[in-house]
C-alpha cells in the first residue's frame, strides 16, 4: 500500500480494495519498524488513528465519506492538536498540550483524514537541516548519512520513506520546499494568507504559511483544497474563494511562459543541480512552454532582509515562553528574573537563542530604523521584483536549493546554513506561492525543481507541476530504505 | 520668584465592549480570578488576535466627540517587555499610527469660565492582567481576567496650568466617555485611570521644565492632591539648588505623596514594531459619517443650550450637563413642567440631596422625571404650596402614590384659594386669639409686620397647610388693620 500515492489510496479506499483501518495499521506498522532509524516522528498516535480509521470506514459504508476520508496523514509538530502534545521540536514545549486544534487540523479532521502523529522538526521551525530539534536529528531515507532538510524535515522524510502518504508542513523561508527537494517529494508553500495560521505555533508571523507535502502535485492539490480558505480566527487569512485545484490539473501547457531568474543560476549552485533543473525546463519546452531569462535584481538582499525580519518577529513571538503559565519552568527559581532567565536558557536550543538575540538587537532603540525599517523597504523591492517578472511570464523556475541534501553535521557555521535558503527565502518575503517537485538525482540524493507563481496562483502551479509529473517519473522513485520495510 | 505649573494627562479609559479587544472572552468586572481569560488572553502558543469592531467604533466616537482627525489607516504595534501579568510578553498597542489624531476638549472652571485643552492623540490598546501580592505567602498570584480588556489611552497636550484645571479636564473626559456610553467611567473599579505629567518653570518662560510622570492617580481628588504635592516638591528642589530628574513616580494616597519608581536611565526599551498578526485598521468616510450621525448631544453642546436657550446660569448649566443621566433627567422634568429654572432647582436641590443621602445614582432614582415634573407643575399652577410640595416629594420618593396628583388628593394637600373659606378661617383665628389681637393693636405700627406671623401660622395650621400663604397674608392684614 505504501507505494501508492494519496490519490491512488483514495481511489482504493473508495473501491473497497482495502479499508482505512487496514491502511492505517499498515502505516503504523511501518512507522514502528522504520522510524527508529529515521526519527521522523515526535509523537505517534496509534490508538487514536485506528479509532479515526474505524469512523472513516463506517462513513464509507454509510455513503457519507468524502474523497479523502480514511487517508492517514502526519502533522508537523508545530500544528496544535487538542489532547496530543505539540512540542514544536523544543524542550520548552515538551510538556505542552493545546486545548484546541489548529484550523488546518480541524479542516483535515472534518474531511475524514486520519492523523498518525506529529513529525519532527527544527526547534520552532528555525533551521534548514532538522538538526536543531530537541528530539534529535532526522535522517534522510535516501541516504541515512544525509539531512532531510528543514525545518519540516520529519514530514518530508516520513513521506519519502513511505511511513505516511502525505504530511503537513510549514514554510517560513523554505521549510516545506527545501526538505521536499532533499527527500524527493512534492511540497507546496501557498500564498501568504491562503491557509489559516490559527493554531500553528508562530515563528515569524508575516512569513509563516502551512502547506502539503506529498508524493505528487495531484496529492497536494487534494490536500490544499481541504486546508485553504478564510478563517475568522486569523486576521491575515484572505477572504477569497478556494478553486478546485484537482479539476485544473489537466490543463495543457502549450503557450506557458516560463521565466528563469538569472540570479537563481549563479555562483554557489552545484552544477549537477543546475543540469537537473535545465533538463526539467527542456521537458516543459517539449510540452509547449516557451522559456526566457528574467531578472529578480534584489535577490541577493533576500537573506539579509529575512534574517532581520524573521528574528525580529520571532523574538517577540517567543516572549510568551517565560515559565509562568505553561511550558518549561526551571526548578526552584529564586526570584522572577531567575525564573525567566533559567526557564528560557534551559528550554530553548542554541539556534532559537541566536535568533532571539538577533531579533532583540535589531528592534532595539537606535537600531530599529537601520535594520527593521530598512529590511521592510527591501522586502517591498523584492516583492516588486516578482510582480514585475510576472508581467512577462506565467511562472518562474529554478532550483529549490543550491545543492542536494548535505551530510549530517556538515554545516557547523550558521551563516553557511542560512545560505541554503537562498532560492526559497525571497518567496516568503514576497508572499507568493512556490512548489518543489522532484527533478532528478545527484548520486542517490534527490534534486528539487522549484516553480513559483504570482499571488494565489496555486492552481496554476499545481497544474504546471502535475503536467511535469505526467511526463516524468522522478516523483515515483522510492528510496531503497522504503523497500526494506515492505 | 513666580512659578508656573505645566500639566499633561494620560487617561486610560476602559471601553465598555462586551468582549475583549482581541478575543471573545467577557470583560465583566469582578469574576473569580482567571475565569474570564481564554486561550488568546493567556497567550497560548498558536493563537491569534482578532480585532473587536466595537472597540474601534468606540474609539472613533470619542475622536469625533473631541473634534479629532480620525486616522484613515491606524496600525497596532507590539510593546515588548516581560512581566508575569503580561501573558504574551508584549502589549498590543498603537505607537506610531494611533486611531485618533489631534483634537480638543473644553473644560469649565469653578468660576464658570472655559478653556480649551488640546488632545495630542488617543490610541487603542489591550490591558494587562493583575498581579496579586497578598494572600499567597510570599508568592505572587496572577489574575488574567483583565488581560485583553480594551483601553483607549487619551493623551493631552501639556495645556493645564494648575491642579484645578487638571481635575476639570479629567471630569470633562469622564463626562464625554459616559455621554457616549463607551465607558462606565467607574474610577473605583479602574475603568478610568490617570497618569499625570508635571513640571514647573519660571513664569514667562517658553521652555518646559523637566517633567515627572506620576502613575496611579485614580480619582478626581487624587489628581489635585498628587499635583499639589509634586509641584511643591519640584519647586523646593529647584529653590534648594537641585534639579528635577525625568522619572516615573507613584502617587501614594495614604501618605499623600509621590515616590520615585524609576528614572529615565532605568526605563525599558520596549522594541516597538508593527504587530504582524493584525492588519492595519482602514476606515472610510462612510463609516465615519455613520458613526457621526449616531453621536448623542455632547456635554459642551448641552451646557451651551441650557445656558443660552433655557436661561440657566453658567453654574447650573455646568453642574447639570456634567452627567448625561442628570442632564437627561433634567430635560425630562423640564419637558413636563415647562420651567427650566424650577426644574434645575429641584433636580439639584431636593432630588440630589435625597439621592446623596441614600447613595443612589440618578438613574436609580425612586422618583421619576415625569413625577417630579408634574409635582413642579402643581406648584406653578398654585394647586399646592411649597411646603406641601416637599411633602408630596417625600411621598413619591417613598412610593406612596403613582403621581403627584394622586398624592395631593390622597393627602388633601390641594391649596385652598377660595377667599371665602380663607376668610372664615381667619375670622375664627381672630376670634380665638383676643390677647394676640390686643397686642397687635397696641404695638408700634412697624412691629406689627412681624407679629402677623403668629396669625398666619394659626390659619395655615387650621387649613392643615393647604391655604395659599400669599392670600392668607393679604387677607389677614386687611382684617387685623380693620380692627385698629
Amino acid at each position: 500500500m505504501y507505494e501508492k500515492t494519496l490519490t491512488q489510496l483514495a481511489a482504493a479506499l473508495k473501491s473497497g480494495e482495502f479499508s482505512s483501518r487496514e491502511l492505517t495499521a499498515h502505516y503504523l506498522q511501518r512507522i514502528e519498524k522504520a522510524d527508529t532509524k529515521l526519527n521522523s516522528f515526535i509523537s505517534v498516535t496509534a490508538e487514536q488513528a485506528l479509532q479515526q480509521a474505524e469512523i472513516a470506514d463506517n462513513a464509507r459504508a454509510n455513503g457519507t465519506a468524502g474523497t479523502l476520508a480514511g487517508i492517514p496523514l502526519a502533522l508537523k509538530d508545530i500544528f496544535c492538536t487538542r489532547d496530543v502534545k505539540t512540542s514544536c521540536g523544543s524542550k520548552m514545549l515538551d510538556n505542552f498540550i493545546a486545548p484546541y486544534d489548529a484550523t488546518v487540523v480541524e479542516k483535515l479532521s472534518a474531511a475524514g483524514t486520519i492523523s498518525l502523529g506529529k513529525t519532527n522538526m527544527d526547534e520552532f521551525a528555525m533551521g534548514s537541516s532538522n538538526e536543531n530539534s530537541y528530539y534529535g536529528p532526522v535522517k534522510n531515507p535516501w541516504d541515512l548519512t544525509a539531512v532531510p532538510g528543514g525545518s519540516s524535515g520529519g514530514s518530508a522524510a516520513a513521506v519519502a520513506a513511505g511511513l505516511v502518504p502525505a504530511a503537513m508542513g510549514t514554510d517560513t523561508g523554505g521549510s516545506i520546499r527545501q526538505p521536499a527537494a532533499f527527500c524527493g517529494i512534492t511540497g507546496l508553500k501557498p500564498t501568504y494568507g491562503r491557509v489559516s495560521r490559527f493554531g500553528i505555533i508562530a515563528y515569524a508571523s508575516s512569513l509563516d504559511q502551512a502547506g502539503p507535502m506529498a508524493r505528487s502535485a495531484e496529492d497536494c492539490a487534494h490536500l490544499l483544497g481541504v486546508i485553504a480558505g478564510h478563517d475568522g480566527r486569523d486576521s491575515t487569512s484572505v477572504a477569497r474563494g478556494v478553486p478546485d485545484y484537482v479539476e485544473s490539473l489537466d490543463a495543457p501547457l502549450s503557450g506557458l511562459k516560463i521565466g528563469l531568474p538569472k540570479e537563481y543560476f549563479g555562483d554557489g549552485l552545484a552544477p549537477e543541480v543546475e543540469k537537473a533543473v535545465r533538463d526539467a525546463v527542456k521537458v516543459y519546452e517539449s510540452l509547449g512552454a516557451t522559456v526566457r531569462d528574467v531578472s529578480l535584481p534584489h535577490t541577493h538582499y533576500a537573506i539579509p532582509a529575512y534574517y532581520v525580519i524573521a528574528p525580529a518577529e520571532a523574538s517577540s513571538n517567543l516572549s510568551r515562553y517565560d515559565g509562568v503559565r505553561f511550558g518549561h519552568r526551571c526548578d526552584n527559581p529564586s526570584d522572577l528574573i531567575d525564573l525567566y532567565t533559567r526557564s528560557r536558557a534551559e528550554g530553548f536550543g542554541e539556534e532559537v537563542k541566536r535568533r532571539i538575540l538577533i531579533g532583540t538587537h535589531t528592534l532595539s532603540e537606535g537600531f530599529f530604523d537601520a535594520y527593521y525599517t530598512k529590511a521592510q523597504q527591501v522586502r517591498r523591492l523584492i516583492r516588486q521584483d516578482f510582480l514585475d517578472a510576472f508581467e512577462d511570464v506565467d511562472v518562474l523556475m529554478g532550483p529549490a536549493s543550491p545543492t542536494p541534501a548535505f551530510d549530517l553535521g556538515a554545516k557547523k557555521d550558521p551563516v553557511s546554513m542560512y545560505l541554503q535558503d537562498i532560492y526559497t527565502i525571497a518567496v516568503n518575503l514576497a508572499g507568493i506561492p512556490g512548489i518543489s517537485v522532484p527533478a532528478g538525482f545527484v548520486g542517490n540524493r534527490p534534486v528539487g525543481l522549484q516553480i513559483l507563481g504570482t499571488h494565489f496562483a496555486e492552481a496554476q502551479l499545481l497544474n504546471v507541476a502535475h503536467q511535469f509529473q505526467q511526463a516524468t517519473d522522478w516523483h515515483l522513485q522510492r528510496p531503497a530504505f522504503a523497500e526494506e520495510y515492505a | 520668584m513666580q512659578w508656573e505649573t505645566v500639566i499633561g494627562l494620560e487617561v486610560h479609559v476602559q471601553l465598555a465592549t462586551h468582549s475583549k479587544i482581541f478575543s471573545g472572552a467577557s470583560t465583566a468586572f469582578g469574576a473569580e480570578p482567571n475565569t474570564q481569560a481564554c486561550a488568546v488572553d493567556l497567550g497560548l502558543p498558536g493563537v491569534l488576535p482578532v480585532l473587536n469592531e466595537q472597540a474601534v467604533a468606540m474609539a472613533v466616537q470619542f475622536g469625533l466627540a473631541v473634534h479629532s482627525d480620525i486616522a484613515e489607516v491606524s496600525v497596532f504595534d507590539r510593546k515588548n517587555y516581560f512581566y508575569p501579568d503580561l501573558p504574551k510578553g508584549y502589549q498590543t498597542t498603537q505607537m506610531y499610527h494611533p486611531i485618533v489624531g489631534p483634537g480638543d476638549v473644553e473644560i469649565t472652571l469653578e468660576d464658570g469660565s472655559t478653556k480649551r485643552i488640546r488632545i495630542h492623540h488617543a490610541h487603542l490598546e489591550e490591558d494587562a492582567g493583575k498581579s496579586l501580592h497578598e494572600d499567597f505567602h510570599g508568592m505572587t498570584g496572577i489574575d488574567l481576567n483583565r488581560a485583553g480588556t480594551p483601553l483607549l489611552e487619551i493623551v493631552s497636550e501639556p495645556d493645564m496650568r494648575n491642579a484645578k484645571e487638571a481635575a476639570a479636564y479629567l471630569k470633562a473626559i469622564h463626562s464625554i466617555v459616559t455621554y457616549l456610553g463607551i465607558s462606565d467611567g467607574n474610577m473605583a473599579e479602574g475603568s478610568m485611570r490617570c497618569d499625570v505629567n508635571v513640571s514647573v518653570r519660571h513664569k514667562g518662560l517658553d521652555v518646559f521644565g523637566t517633567r515627572a510622570e506620576i502613575k496611579n492617580v485614580n480619582s478626581f481628588r487624587f489628581v489635585e492632591r498628587a499635583i499639589a504635592f509634586e509641584v511643591e516638591r519640584q519647586i523646593e528642589l529647584i529653590e534648594d539648588g537641585g534639579s528635577v530628574v525625568q522619572e516615573t513616580r507613584l502617587f501614594d494616597p495614604e501618605r499623600d505623596e509621590t515616590r520615585s519608581m524609576r528614572t529615565k536611565e532605568e526605563a525599558n526599551d520596549y522594541r516597538y514594531f508593527p504587530c504582524p498578526d493584525l492588519l492595519p485598521v482602514v476606515l472610510d468616510q462612510a463609516y465615519l459619517d455613520h458613526l457621526r450621525s449616531q453621536l448623542p448631544e455632547l456635554p459642551a453642546d448641552k451646557r451651551a443650550r441650557f445656558k443660552n436657550e433655557l436661561g440657566l446660569s453658567a453654574y447650573d448649566a455646568n453642574v447639570i450637563s456634567a452627567s448625561r443621566d442628570m442632564a437627561e433627567f433634567f430635560e425630562a422634568v423640564h419637558n413636563e413642567c415647562g420651567d427650566a429654572k424650577q426644574a434645575a432647582n429641584w433636580v439639584q436641590g431636593e432630588l440630589s440631596g435625597a439621592l446623596n443621602r441614600e447613595s443612589l445614582s440618578i438613574a436609580n432614582s425612586p422618583i421619576s422625571a415625569r413625577q417630579l415634573g408634574e409635582l413642579i407643575s402643581r406648584v406653578l399652577d398654585d394647586t399646592i404650596n411649597g411646603k406641601a410640595a416637599k411633602e408630596v416629594f417625600q411621598a413619591l420618593w417613598n412610593g406612596q402614590g403613582e403621581s403627584a396628583d394622586a398624592v395631593i388628593d390622597a393627602k388633601g394637600l390641594r391649596q385652598v384659594t377660595d377667599t371665602g373659606a380663607i376668610e372664615a378661617m381667619i375670622d375664627q383665628v381672630i376670634a380665638d386669639s383676643p390677647a394676640q389681637v390686643a397686642q397687635y393693636r397696641d404695638a408700634e405700627p412697624e412691629k406689627r409686620g412681624k407679629m402677623i406671623g403668629y396669625f398666619v401660622g394659626q390659619v395655615m395650621k387650621a387649613s392643615r397647610g393647604t391655604a395659599n400663604p400669599q392670600q392668607v397674608n393679604g387677607l389677614l392684614k386687611e382684617k387685623l388693620d380693620a380692627l385698629l
